[in-house]
């Protein structure tokens, strides 16, 4: 918000995933608090791919961890299917949000030094039993790294520091399904990646969200990348939604002037003036984020109106949902 | 295009051949050198010198020869610190098996010549002391009483302060302070004083002495687990282990303390050394194990009331027993710390 | 001899002797470069554009570990046969670098106005005042908004993208004839990347300065370069007018490349066109063509023969690729090679 409503919320449909309210604060110092994401709604259908854009600092990675109760949101309720997250005791949130997996920005910093991807990859197994023989239980692992495109026999016995970044990442991706789960969020999952490996990743994704029937959460701050996965995307600015839409056309139908700089941002082509009309201002401080709509410091379009009122999430074209006073078009 | 492998061993500009007839001639200076420093009939001073520049020489050579051969410069110091302790250990091992002189029971050797000076091939190739004890034999067993203190005292240490360090670090707020008040108080109290305190109140016996040396470790031990705790804390692979539902004890058992062992574990070398110096300290005051039963420590303090001045050796040859084995443990641990360090580091 | 070239590569090759064995970063890479010209540099990790960048600049020279080979001359002197003095006063006023982490650059308790002034005072010679009015200058030509102000401030009330004008404001101080860019967007926020992109772009225009821009993003390049260069696992696969290597690149690497990238225009959920494989480990390298086992027209003497770059293009216009099967020209669609059989991934 730039804003916040629930207007695109879709209660006809049952979500695999909603997210009411969600708000997640951090004290630092006396009194002040870091506000890393203020009142955050999502739900997510079955088999759709919710994109999450935004620069850093935006509070996406935190919202993607909060959904995961990793740690628990200040406020808000996050249901997984029928149940509720929120407020469960922790061995049920233990049990509950197993069914939803995480994939993370630095994929040999995700997974831990010290053991061999056999273990990496049977780490749910061993922590929640498996009924089954051995026999079987590996014939899993191996069905499952297979899956994912590494070859079972060579990396086995291999330690994290013998595979490269993307060999990481799909052991990751493997440990993630190993625990047969229906919502992946994946924070960042390329960034971190040779440009000539990003795609087998982004490919992959793709093709194991098909397989295995999952839903995904796909935070990142490149639009291209957030385009080409998702069905719909969310831009998030300070913790706070800016335009809900569908991705098909959006590199044309985004109305929201954070969307617009967003996609003017990218190297290459774009309209030069918005990226450079926002270029003195800085990012406010999440300390005190700017009353009103909280991109109005760096809006091209802002007046009197944005300082003084908050705008809400209102549906502009069908699907897409834009909280500005001022939108593009 | 297919580029020669050139025929220098790195980092060295000499070819193979050369470097290899260097080290030879190194080698064979060497052992020379150590030959005459220790059979010449010189003054013990000269003595020393030679057989130290022997030593040097030598291992200088044997660098360059294995260089040659294996194409890359090999770390000779701790080649030759590892064997010292593989030798010391071995030997204290198996001390009741081996063909030592007596070194404790004063009775039956009375008719053993007394202050007996080092002489390689006679019956007391070390020497022996002021009751015509066997100088070697007592180092060997003082080596046995050293080492399982010393090994007692850092394993009670480590996985006391290791385990409360890893806790500390991953709980942080309440127990870390709390953990911080503890150690700060026993680092606070100088460990000397805290050991000759402990030494009048407990019983001189190996239990004893161990459990108030590992008292010194804690402290140390709870800050380098505590500080590699936090650091592997905020990894990734932590968050990623909770999002499987591990329980916040299987992160610290199973993630973590694998992570913070290999510092722990270079840290425990050099701890090894400092006890072993402590304890030699505690028995050199008379509040460790106590005379005729033979530690570095008390064999030392035999050199007392003008006896070194006349005998050097009953100092000497203790004396040199814990150099070597303290110089060792410090120097693997020192090595074992760069390399483990630089490899999380990369990781 | 003169030339009328800034900037002459000559088969320069950089090698570190690692614990793993021999690695050659950079491997007999050549390039010329005119006063005022801009040349991209595209690689990914490994590819040894970093590398090439700092052995240009002088950072990277022989060493007990590492070997240069090759000549680099800069203004007519050849970097690594001058004395270290000597390259030092070339380092300013003729070239100047720019680095990935504008933090780094940055002494964190100096402020900006001293980091620039230092460098004015030191190279020019200039009085104090008249430091301080020209680094208020340089701060406003780099874009930074109330630059006097600025000037009291230390690095850390910077954003990123401010820190990075002022790494650049700072390079600039002395008037570089070449700036070279190493990844100098990376670590910076999107929206702030193509401010600095095109800062850079529009500063080597007005001030007539050789520019090199080193990036692993092919779009950083696009549009803000004369030329760019292509480098994979050490050598150069592609170089070209930067359009050329954009709309029809002939090394099979650089179309890959091109090809992998999610394209905006493209409907959600295209089948990105992924390159097999991953990046060669440099110190084993494969034989022939580096791209090969990753290549999906590689035929069997490309693992056998590596390629030399040869010119496709015209005296006026040069393109030289590295390939023995070099793409043809859009349009043509090569024999025996169904171009929609290539967007199956294959894994």
């Amino acid at each position: 918000m730039a804003g916040s409503g629930t207007a695109h919320m879709r209660s006809t449909d049952s979500p695999v995933l909603t997210v009411d309210d969600l708000v997640v604060e951090f004290p630092v110092g006396r009194k002040q608090k870091v506000h890393a994401v203020s009142g955050l709604n999502l739900d997510l259908l079955p088999g759709e791919t919710l994109g999450i854009l935004g620069e850093s600092g935006c509070g996406k990675s935190t919202a993607g961890r909060a959904v995961m109760q990793l740690p628990s949101p200040t406020s808000g309720r996050v249901h997984l299917g029928e149940r509720e997250l929120t407020g469960l005791k922790t061995r049920d949130l233990r049990k509950a949000r197993a069914r939803m997996q995480m994939i993370m920005q630095d994929p040999t910093s995700s997974l831990n030094p010290r053991r061999k991807v056999k273990d990496l990859v049977a780490e749910g197994l061993a922590i929640w039993g498996f009924d089954g023989t051995a026999e079987e239980k590996e014939a899993r692992i191996r069905e499952t790294l297979t899956a994912v495109g590494l070859d079972p026999t060579v990396v086995w016995d291999r330690r994290p520091h013998e595979l490269s970044g993307g060999q990481c990442q799909r052991v990751c991706i493997a440990r993630a399904l190993m625990m047969n789960p229906k919502v992946l969020i994946c924070d960042e999952p390329v960034s971190a990646l040779d440009v000539s490996v990003q795609a087998q990743i982004l490919n992959l994704l793709e093709r194991t969200k098909e397989q295995y029937d999952l839903s995904m959460i796909f935070i990142a701050h490149d639009v291209s990348v957030v385009k080409n996965i998702s069905d719909r995307v969310m831009v998030l600015y300070l913790g706070k939604t800016c335009e809900v839409i569908p991705s098909g056309d959006m590199e044309t139908r985004a109305a929201h002037p954070y969307t617009r700089m967003l996609l003017a941002s990218i190297p290459g082509a774009g309209d030069r003036e918005v990226a450079s009309s926002a270029a003195a201002v800085e990012l406010p401080s999440p300390l005190n984020p700017p009353s009103g709509c909280r991109f109005r410091t760096r809006c091209p379009l802002a007046t009197e109106r944005c300082a003084a009122e908050e705008p809400e999430l209102r549906e502009l074209h069908p699907g897409q949902f834009v909280a500005c006073h001022h939108p593009v078009g | 295009m297919f580029m020669p492998r050139k025929q220098t061993p790195e980092g060295s500009s000499l070819t193979r051949t050369q470097l290899g007839a260097v080290g030879a001639g190194l080698l064979i200076a060497g052992l020379a050198l150590l030959v005459v420093g220790w059979s010449a009939p010189l003054v013990l001073f000269a003595k020393a010198v030679l057989v130290l520049a022997g030593v040097v020489t030598t291992s200088q050579g044997l660098s360059r020869v294995v260089w040659a051969v294996r194409g890359r410069r090999p770390d000779i110091l701790v080649w030759l610190c590892s064997a010292w302790l593989v030798l010391l250990i071995t030997v204290a091992l198996l001390a009741p098996l081996l063909p030592l002189g007596e070194h404790v029971d004063v009775a039956s050797a009375l008719t053993a010549p007394t202050y007996q000076t080092p002489e390689l091939l006679s019956e007391h190739p070390l020497g022996t002391n002021n009751y015509g004890l066997d100088l070697l034999a007592r180092s060997v067993y003082g080596a046995r009483t050293s080492l399982v203190i010393s090994l007692l005292a850092v394993a009670i240490g480590t996985v006391v302060g290791g385990s409360i360090g890893v806790v500390a670090g991953y709980f942080r707020a309440g127990v870390d302070s709390v953990v911080g008040i503890f150690t700060n108080a026993l680092l606070a109290v100088p460990p000397l004083i805290l050991l000759i305190a402990l030494g009048t109140v407990l019983d001189p016996k190996i239990r004893n002495i161990a459990l108030a040396l590992a008292l010194i470790t804690i402290p140390s031990m709870i800050r380098l687990a505590r500080a590699n705790t936090i650091a592997f804390a905020q990894r990734e692979f932590v968050l990623a282990a909770r999002a499987m539902g591990a329980t916040r004890l299987r992160v610290m058992v199973r993630e973590l303390t694998p992570n913070v062992m290999l510092p722990v574990f270079s840290m425990m070398i050099v701890m090894i050394s400092v006890l072993i110096v402590a304890e030699a300290s505690l028995s050199f005051l008379g509040l460790g194990i106590q005379a005729p039963e033979p530690t570095w420590g008390n064999m030392i303090s035999e050199g007392e009331g003008g006896t070194m001045q006349d005998f050097p050796h009953v100092v000497l040859v203790p004396g040199t027993f814990l150099f070597l084995t303290v110089f060792s443990f410090n120097l693997l641990g020192e090595k074992a710390q760069k390399r483990w360090d630089a490899r999380s580091a990369k990781i | 001899m003169t030339s009328d070239y800034l900037l002459e590569v000559d088969d320069v090759r950089t090698e570190f002797a690692t614990s793993r064995g021999l690695v050659r970063a950079v491997d007999g890479v050549s390039l010329t470069l005119r006063p005022g010209e801009t040349l991209g540099i595209v690689g990914e990790s490994g590819s040894g554009k970093s590398v090439l960048g700092r052995t240009i600049m002088g950072l990277i020279t022989n060493g007990p570990s590492t070997t240069v080979s090759g000549t680099v001359r800069l203004a007519g002197q050849d970097v690594h046969a001058i004395s270290a003095s000597q390259r030092r006063k070339l380092w300013g006023p003729k070239v100047a670098m720019v680095f990935q982490d504008p933090m780094t650059s940055l002494n964190p308790v100096k402020k900006v106005g001293v980091h620039i002034t230092e460098a004015l005072r030191l190279h020019l010679g200039v009085g104090k005042a008249e430091a301080r009015e020209r680094a208020v200058d340089l701060l406003k030509k780099v874009g930074i908004p109330e630059p006097a102000r600025r000037m009291n401030q230390y690095p850390h009330e910077l954003s990123g993208g401010m820190r990075q004008r002022v790494v650049i404001a700072m390079a600039l101080s002395c008037d570089p004839e070449l700036l070279i860019a190493d990844e100098p967007t990376t670590a910076l926020d999107v929206t702030v990347q193509k401010q600095i992109l095109d800062l850079l772009a529009s500063l080597s225009t007005t001030l007539n300065m050789a520019t090199i821009l080193i990036s692993h993003d092919l779009g950083a390049v696009e549009g803000r370069t004369d030329r760019v260069q292509v480098m994979y696992a050490g050598r150069v696969v592609e170089t070209a007018r930067t359009q050329t290597v954009f709309n029809a690149p002939s090394h099979p690497y650089a179309e890959a490349l091109l090809a992998s990238i999610p394209r905006l225009n493209d409907p959600p959920h295209t089948i990105l066109r992924a390159i097999d494989g991953t990046p060669p480990d440099m110190a084993n390298p494969p034989s022939g063509c580096r791209f090969a086992p990753r290549c999906v027209y590689a035929a069997d003497n490309c693992r056998t023969d590596p390629p030399v770059l040869a010119d496709l293009g015209t005296a006026l216009e040069p393109h030289r690729v590295a390939c023995h099967y070099p793409l043809p020209a859009p349009g043509v669609t090569p024999p025996d090679l169904d171009p929609a059989g290539l967007v199956k991934e294959k894994n």
